[in-house]
């Protein structure tokens, strides 16, 4: 009885503290965002022959549609996300940058785009560090990656995919899993974090998102 | 009396004719049955043909080769091939296989690498581990993938047109700055082209 009061007249949970409850919006209903760096990146794998493009988030029909039969990419589906939600659950995340060093089958330079999404939220600095080796080394010259970062680290119950609605659109979907603690990267972090590529472009969304289009020469 | 009327109404709906009794020295896992001229999946609508039904129980290890459609249900380890016709591997369906099929709908689980020249389609619940070579590939939300998509490379004759789209793609490839698919993603306003692709 004492804990009530207590907790009644105590302090209020800080918000940033805990994970942002996000329940699935009936089929049709979830939001739909304007995305300034994806028409870039589209621009960026028109102007290659067959682009070959690595999608690191769960796999969509109608994105796989759109790049395929639009841009007739080769698309590779590289889902990070069951990786890291076995690894979360699990409580192995110290052993997710090794797997990161041996799961891309990819050559060096054989890659013209990848779609990051949000991924990096989710990582810690190890990991993040070594996926962005693995893809600045994957990465043709003239190849473009899309990557989302968040501003603030406020924790998520569950990751969002994103469906390509048009060329400047995405629909932003619910996808259940665990979650768990993002990290706000600063633009340097980012920077040194791909060495070897650079920003191109740069946008913050109305929602707080970094648009992150990256290039290498 | 109302046992003999069911007795006597044949099952079949009206028009497609007596169903074949089976024959004796055929299981019941893997039988042959007539299909409806017009179902929903069929490519070959109007034109009647016979299917045939891999059990659940069945295990095969080794190579398929056929000139049927074929649904599976049970296990397949080795190579599929129904080059021109239709394959689907149903719920119950466990293929490690490389599988080349005319169009190919998925279930259960294929472990291997699928090429259709015509249509790839993995259903809710669905899942492909490996690499899909098809003209169009359609993939339902709830299905598990991992591998590649290839949707230039039809796996069939060389001179085949997969759709309208990929030659769109195609002629903007090869450098034609009029081309649709180069000019829109910067220039084009929201909603029209993608809508128009899918």
């Amino acid at each position: 009885m004492l804990s009530d009061l207590l907790k009644w007249g105590g302090k209020r949970p800080d918000s940033s503290d805990s994970a942002e409850a996000v329940v699935a919006p009936p089929h049709g209903d979830e939001p739909i965002v304007a995305s300034k760096a994806f028409p870039k990146l589209l621009a960026a794998l028109a102007s290659q022959d067959s682009p070959v493009l690595l999608d690191f988030g769960p796999v969509i029909g109608t994105n796989v549609g759109f790049f395929g039969e639009r841009l007739g990419c080769k698309l590779y589906i590289e889902d990070l996300l069951v990786d890291l939600d076995r690894h979360t659950r699990a409580g192995t995340l110290d052993v997710l940058p090794a797997t990161f060093e041996s799961r891309f089958r990819h050559g060096d330079a054989s890659v013209d785009g990848v779609l990051c999404w949000d991924f990096f939220d989710f990582l810690d600095k190890a990991a993040a560090q070594v996926l962005a080796r693995q893809i600045v080394r994957m990465l043709r010259p003239g190849g473009a990656v899309m990557a989302f970062f968040c501003t603030s680290g406020v924790p998520r119950a569950s990751y969002t995919k994103y469906e390509i609605v048009d060329d400047t659109h995405l629909r932003h979907k619910y996808h259940a899993g665990t979650g768990g603690a993002r990290r706000a990267l600063l633009n340097r972090d980012i920077i040194k974090m791909f060495d070897g590529l650079i920003v191109s472009d740069s946008f913050l969304l109305k929602n707080n998102t970094r648009e992150n289009l990256l290039r290498r020469r | 009396m109302w046992k003999r009327d069911e007795a006597v109404k044949p099952n079949t709906p009206a028009g497609t004719g007596p169903e074949p009794a089976p024959s004796a020295g055929v299981p019941p896992a893997a039988q042959a049955v007539r299909t409806s001229p017009a179902t929903a999946n069929d490519p070959q609508r109007g034109v009647e043909r016979s299917a045939v039904n891999i059990g659940k129980s069945v295990v095969i290890k080794g190579e398929l080769n056929g000139s049927e459609d074929l649904t599976i249900e049970g296990q397949v380890e080795g190579k599929i091939e129904l080059r021109q016709n239709v394959l689907t591997i149903g719920p119950n369906g466990r293929i490690k296989a490389q599988i080349f099929a005319k169009a190919v709908i998925i279930l259960g689980e294929v472990t291997g690498n699928v090429t259709a020249t015509e249509k790839v389609d993995i259903r809710d619940n669905g899942s492909v581990d490996g690499d899909i070579a098809a003209p169009r590939v359609a993939i339902a939300e709830g299905a598990h993938f991992r591998g590649s998509i290839d949707m230039q490379r039809t796996g069939g004759k060389p001179g085949e047109k997969p759709g309208d789209h990929k030659a769109e793609a195609k002629s903007a490839q090869s450098g034609q700055p009029a081309g649709a698919a180069a000019a829109q993603p910067t220039g084009q306003p929201a909603g029209t082209p993608a809508g128009a692709s899918r």
